[in-house]
């Protein structure tokens, strides 16, 4: 039993980070129809940015802040000079793109910081919580609770904020967004900008746990966007709950399957979906057939 | 006369429902070769979607659709044409990247011999196919008047040179039987006139043509028979003169103004 | 002139074989030879690619995974059940032919970035076997692979790969030339624009896209298994997410569908990174931008771009 709950603490830990990733490509995919491959990345930056900057003498607190905001601009930077330019184009050209700005941001960071993996030191400390026989760490009650604040944070904005509604708006149907005079284009910068600082916070309370490098970015773009998926493209609270039960899954394959293949779980699960699952479990926009 | 032993398309009960709307509601309809059968009806009428049930891209709730006497309902698109039905699209799925000869090529597809292996290897089978098939498809557009932009690309020509272009692809099929959604839609007089003697051309040779339209001066003069559908079901069928004198079909459709315009047609 | 030669339809194969005469005597020092040689390879790979996205118009980012299975069937084959290397070739092929048959039919029911991630999802599903079943295949690190032996003479050197790959390369630019210019390869650009006109003339279009994949597939499993008896060892990179980009992106950049493209591009991504030796912790970067300036810029890729600025302006 203590074992079974082991599991669930991780599995809940590590699906809270892919909940917040499939958060973010839900945000941007809804505004814009883009897949984004470069979600993964903004998990890397506040990562990585984070420690960096700790290390050069900054709190974690202003570290946090300076990383989170420095992969906010990064979002944007990625919306002006990759995504605007190819407005039109097909969706695999638009994968492309997003997939060579990952390869761009991963090349640019083993510059900037190195290829050596790197932790941050436990928020809290490092004593474990002893419940019901299984050890929780301090560290998964901040991601926990990051997560939640974040997506209860994301929900009262979009749902109770003009412009989170804009964005609901366009969403929903871009061209009549336009004609009742919202931005959209802005709109769309916003979904990107939202994204990324929601994928950067998630890397910060994920490092001490995770550990982070520069490369970390391209599975958790895969992992979030199979949450994604599962719960549904395009439905908020099916990414939440995609992202926790991929987590899940993962942990107790590896705990009672196989722990080699662990990192196969999100993908089989990816092919799963597509094949026998396609509107998710919350009814996404379903995958087109032939 | 209508409704021989076996007519050539015998389409009967047919029916979809999409979410609660039943967009076509038991419709029954019976075409015999070399003949022109007309559907009208207003927008939403359901017409297109009676094609896609008849052409195999839509998979009918009920009912049935028989070909030559085969039962062909629910068969896949691509079977379809094997057995003799070829159609154009209202919207125009033509192979823009292609040129015109090459789409009116594709359209020979099925009569073409070589394998994938021949194909692979460049034997010289191919390029004799290449021929032959080239040869046909210059027929065809020159039949529908466009031989001289052979060699153009598709998605530079004009809109009503590639409603000619789909018919050329289709007729490359041989069929039996042809489905042509909205043919003179966006013509203008003169093009309407020339596709008026095309229809009649390719009725005359053998082959059953059954037209969407919504041209009634052209509906009413190359008709043989029409079908009028309204809300998915059918309010009459008939010869033109017979459901242009039906007093639902003015009242729900045609109105004054059209009934006029038939009678212009016939005189 | 010019224009009637640019439209025949062999002259990108002649051209290609002129280059490939030429550069031995440009260069012969073994290193170049040896750079060469991975071109003619991973234009070989990419060329099935081409096939499958340039023609068919589907998208396969996971097609590393073919390439690996073509490597690790020259490696274990010889090693562990103790068959002959060429035939392992062979087998190679034959085998990702199969899998490809078996994965396609389901994947191919879907399109555009469906397709996208199913794919990369295959890929990277490959690529993971090959890592974790170290019994079979080495692990991480990989394994050592036999010398190839065409028909009794053993190939070695620089040289000797410089000509088998490109010879192989020939053939394949060969047959795909072949395909487009044949009934099936006017299937696969009828189905690439419109699915429903193209099953609207009876054509199977499900049927022919598994052909392509499949054709695609065996493309890569060939070209792994050269690659991994040209170098002697193979890895679990081989059949890597990065490698599959780089493929895709071999394709685009050079030309897609057009095979002289997919060699320039192959040259382009595979000369680059030893150009920048110099400047090896930029190349991701370098990688990255490219990519996305020519997705951006110029969709069509070089190749298709320089002709149709030669065609404008020739008679």
């Amino acid at each position: 039993m203590s074992e079974f709950l082991q599991l669930v603490f991780s599995g809940l830990t590590v699906g809270a980070i892919y909940a917040l990733i499939a958060l973010g490509f839900t945000l941007i995919y809804n505004a814009s129809d883009v897949i984004n491959f470069a979600q993964g990345d903004f998990v890397m930056i506040g990562g990585m940015g984070t420690v960096f900057l700790m290390a050069s003498g900054l709190s974690l607190p202003l570290a946090t802040l300076i990383a989170v905001v420095a992969a906010v601009g990064v979002g944007l930077l990625l919306h002006r000079l990759a995504i605007e330019p190819a407005r039109g184009a097909s969706p695999v050209t638009l994968i492309m793109i997003t997939i060579g700005a990952s390869i761009f941001i991963k090349g640019v960071a083993q510059i900037v910081f190195d290829k050596q993996f790197h932790s941050l030191p436990a928020f809290s400390g490092d004593a474990p919580i002893p419940i019901g026989g299984a050890t929780l760490l301090p560290q998964s009650l901040w991601v926990l609770g990051t997560a939640i604040g974040l997506v209860v944070a994301l929900y009262l904005f979009l749902e109770h904020t003009l412009v989170g509604k804009g964005l609901l708006a366009t969403a929903a149907n871009r061209l009549a967004a336009k004609l009742v005079g919202i931005n959209v284009t802005l709109i769309l910068a916003m979904a990107f900008g939202l994204s990324a600082a929601i994928g950067a916070l998630a890397g910060v309370v994920a490092t001490p746990i995770t550990l982070t490098r520069y490369d970390i970015g391209t599975l958790f773009a895969l992992k979030g966007f199979a949450a994604a998926m599962l719960g549904g493209m395009g439905n908020p609270l099916g990414a939440v709950v995609g992202g926790l039960l991929i987590g899940l899954l993962e942990t107790f394959g590896a705990g009672y399957v196989s722990s080699t293949y662990k990192d196969a779980v999100a993908f089989l699960m990816i092919l799963f979906v597509l094949f026998f699952l396609p509107r998710g479990l919350f009814g996404g926009r379903s995958v087109e057939r032939v | 006369m209508n409704g021989g032993p076996t007519s050539l398309l015998d389409v009967s009960d047919i029916g979809i429902a999409f979410g609660g709307l039943k967009a076509v509601d038991r419709v029954s309809f019976k075409v015999e070769a070399g003949q022109v059968f007309s559907i009208i009806g207003p927008n939403g009428a359901g017409k297109t979607t009676l094609f896609n049930l008849v052409t195999g891209i839509y998979r009918a709730s009920q009912g049935k659709v028989r070909l030559a006497g085969e039962d062909i309902t629910g068969l896949a698109p691509h079977l379809l044409v094997r057995r003799g039905m070829a159609r154009t699209f209202q919207n125009l799925q033509v192979f823009f990247r292609m040129s015109a000869v090459e789409n009116v090529m594709v359209g020979c597809h099925l009569s073409e011999r070589t394998s994938f292996l021949a194909d692979l290897l460049g034997l010289p089978a191919v390029g004799r196919q290449n021929r032959v098939t080239r040869e046909r498809a210059m027929e065809l557009l020159d039949k529908v008047g466009l031989a001289p932009l052979a060699d153009a690309s598709a998605g530079a020509l004009p809109y009503g040179a590639l409603k000619r272009l789909e018919i050329a692809r289709a007729l490359a099929a041989s069929p039996k039987i042809l489905l042509l959604d909205e043919p003179a839609a966006g013509c203008n007089p003169v093009e309407t006139e020339a596709m008026d003697h095309l229809i009649a051309d390719i009725a005359r040779s053998g082959v059953a043509v059954v037209l969407i339209e919504h041209d009634m001066k052209l509906v009413m003069k190359i008709s043989d028979r029409v079908l009028v559908l309204a809300q998915g079901r059918p309010l009459a069928e008939g010869p033109p003169r017979a459901v242009r004198d039906n007093p639902d079909v003015i009242a729900a459709y045609l109105g004054d103004h059209g009934a006029r315009e038939a009678d212009r047609a016939h005189g | 002139m010019l224009g009637k030669a640019l439209r025949a339809r062999y002259t990108p194969l002649l051209v290609l074989a002129a280059l490939m005469v030429l550069v031995p005597l440009v260069s012969t020092s073994s290193f170049h030879l040896r750079v060469a040689a991975l071109v003619w390879i991973f234009a070989l790979a990419a060329l099935g690619l081409t096939i499958l996205m340039g023609y068919a118009g589907q998208v396969s980012l996971g097609h590393a995974g073919f390439l690996g299975i073509g490597a690790y069937t020259v490696a274990i084959g010889p090693v562990r059940l103790g068959l002959d290397p060429l035939l392992c070739l062979v087998l190679g092929a034959a085998v990702a032919g199969l899998v490809a048959y078996a994965v396609g039919r389901p994947i191919l029911r879907l399109k555009g970035y469906y397709l996208a991630i199913a794919t990369l999802g295959f890929g990277v599903i490959v690529a993971l076997v090959l890592h974790s079943e170290a019994e079979i295949t080495g692990g991480p690190d990989g394994m050592a692979v036999s010398r190839l032996s065409l028909f009794g003479w053993r190939v070695a050197g620089a040289a000797s790969w410089y000509w088998v790959t490109a010879g192989a390369l020939l053939v394949g630019a060969l047959l795909a030339l072949n395909i487009a210019a044949s009934p099936t390869g006017r299937a696969l650009r009828a189905l690439h624009d419109s699915e429903v006109a193209a099953a609207g003339t009876g054509i199977d279009v499900a049927s022919k896209k598994l052909a392509a994949f499949v054709v695609a597939a065996v493309y890569a499993a060939v070209a792994g298994g050269l690659l991994a008896a040209m170098n002697g060892l193979i890895t679990p990179e081989a059949a890597s997410f990065s490698h599959s980009i780089e493929l895709v992106a071999m394709v685009i950049i050079g030309g897609l569908g057009s095979v002289f493209g997919t060699v320039v591009g192959a040259a382009f991504l595979v000369v680059l990174p030893q150009m920048l030796t110099a400047l090896q912790e930029y190349e991701q970067a370098v990688l990255g931008l490219l990519i996305m300036v020519f997705m951006i810029f110029l969709p069509q890729g070089i190749v298709p771009s320089i002709r149709a600025y030669l065609m404008e302006r020739l008679p």
